[in-house]
């Protein structure tokens, strides 16, 4: 199995809350080992960090609750490859266009982002995306669940997709963000792409 | 970069278990004001459920339960931005069809409202937006999961504050899993007369056997009323919970709600469960369900 992607790399989910399964069931697929994190200490050798989707601002309370947020802006400041979906994407980003009061994110990812920013659940989506830099692009399946958008990206934030003309997909350094799901679609590209930056 | 428009769709079956699976690990709230949803969204609720009477006083002021003004719904989505729920009676279609109107982001067709037919419950594959239901039992969710049903909670016995038929439902319906997994390496054949008893189809009873679960998000509820009954929901386990009358008719609600949001995420850490315990204040006063006669006891509505 050593050509799977994966194989020999640890990679942790942040597992308060939200659609972690999902994720560890994609990793796992590509060979992955997956650590569910839950405290501090497990974040101590990674190879890389996927920030799952559910409540950003659940994760954001919960994150604090439990002296998880400072240990995360120091592993993924420091280089660790780091992938955000939806919720995650927020935590990530610098700055939240409509915070809950006192929300807080880990901004570590230059970007604004727009909580739920296409409406109710009736118009969540199922598309396909083109990912990548332009010329060297592939397409991606995507679930788009009260998804969030970055209404800005700052210089060195890479553009990777976009959906209705709006930024959806990013990365800078070894970070990815992205507004949708690809783990319950099952599309591997967005998860390959944050192991090879292992 | 452009996407293929040809291949979008909106309200399929991933889309609408996939909002249940980001509600997982979380705790829904009923909430009846825009302010109680505010307190709800600030303790770190994932979603909360918009209606006009939170079960235990529909049981004390009696009468036919139905859905929530518009207004008073529409109060709450402008309030919060996490996904707002409000229930539609069983087999109520127009209710339904004025909530996905109104643009709530889960509909709970509900037995703690007063049934509209005693027959059918509503066609839910019609819909875009998503459906959670309840059940007593693996065969009533399955059965909901036919019509439609995209994410499921056990029952419980709503309004009382007694955990009791919560525990029997989780059970209940993880031990039939959990028979069923076992058919499928020792008797496959047996899944046949399974799924009859079960009175579900043979397709879902098959893939639960292979599995070993449900194939959609299975929450809690009804009697949750402390962060142990919480905690104790996820140790049986649930994918999460709701909380209906246990916060808003307890003595001290924005500090309940937050200690059980913490209880449900680190549910398997007693010292977590503990600190979240302490100093709460009054849990609602409550009522044994046995001392419930049966025509006043919400589970037995739906089938």
């Amino acid at each position: 199995m050593s050509h799977l992607p994966g194989t020999g790399k640890t990679v942790g989910i942040l597992a308060l809350q939200g659609g972690v399964a999902e994720h560890a069931t994609l990793l796992e697929s590509l060979g992955a080992q997956v650590r569910l994190v839950k405290k501090p200490e497990q974040i101590e050798g990674l190879d890389a960090l996927v920030l799952p989707g559910g409540e950003s601002t659940v994760l954001d309370r919960l994150t604090r609750l439990f002296g998880l947020r400072q240990p995360l802006m120091d592993a993924i400041n420091g280089g660790l490859p780091t992938l955000g979906t939806c919720a995650g994407l927020i935590m990530l980003a610098d700055r939240v266009e409509d915070p809950v009061a006192g929300q807080q994110t880990l901004g570590c990812l230059g970007v604004t982002v727009r909580r739920n920013a296409f409406g109710p659940q009736v118009n969540s989506a199922e598309t396909t995306l083109d990912w990548g830099n332009q010329g060297n692009q592939v397409g991606v399946r995507a679930a788009f669940i009260r998804a969030p958008l970055m209404v800005q990206a700052s210089a060195g934030v890479d553009v990777l997709a976009r959906y209705r003309g709006e930024i959806v997909g990013v990365q800078q350094g070894k970070i990815i963000g992205i507004s949708f799901h690809p783990e319950l679609t099952g599309d591997t590209t967005v998860h390959r792409h944050l192991l090879s930056l292992t | 970069m452009t996407e293929n428009q040809t291949t979008e769709t909106t309200g399929s079956p991933l889309l609408k278990t996939g909002l249940a699976d980001m509600l997982k690990g979380g705790v829904i709230m009923d909430v009846v004001t825009p302010e109680q949803a505010k307190i709800a969204e600030d303790a770190g609720a994932v979603a909360v459920m918009a209606l006009e009477r939170v079960p235990a006083d529909i049981r004390a002021q009696g009468g036919v339960a139905r859905m929530s003004d518009p207004d008073m719904i529409e109060g709450i989505i402008d309030a919060v931005s996490i996904p707002v729920m409000a229930k539609a009676r069983i087999g109520h279609f127009v209710e339904a069809q004025i909530l996905q109107h109104l643009g709530v982001d889960y509909i709970d067709e509900s037995e703690v409202l007063s049934p509209a037919d005693y027959v059918n419950h509503i066609d839910k594959q019609g819909f875009t937006v998503p459906f959670v239901c309840g059940a007593t039992n693996l065969g009533e969710a399955l059965r909901r999961i036919t019509e439609g049903a995209a994410m499921i909670r056990s029952k419980g016995e709503a309004g009382t504050g007694d955990v009791s038929e919560a525990t029997k439902h989780i059970r209940t319906i993880k031990t039939q899993i959990a028979e069923l997994q076992a058919l499928h390496t020792t008797a496959p054949d047996l899944l046949y007369v399974k799924a009859k008893e079960l009175a579900a189809p043979y397709q879902l009873v098959q893939e639960v056997a292979r599995t070993g679960k449900l194939p959609v998000v299975l929450f809690t509820a009804g009697g949750v009323a402390t962060p142990a009954d919480a905690a104790m929901m996820m140790q049986l386990g649930a994918d999460g919970v709701f909380v209906g009358s246990g916060i808003f008719k307890s003595g001290n609600p924005e500090a309940r709600a937050k200690a059980i949001v913490k209880a449900t995420a680190f549910y398997d850490e007693p010292a977590v469960v503990a600190e979240a315990s302490r100093g709460l204040g009054e849990a609602m006063v409550g009522i044994n369900v046995s001392d419930l006669p049966a025509p006043h006891r919400l589970a037995e509505r739906g089938w």
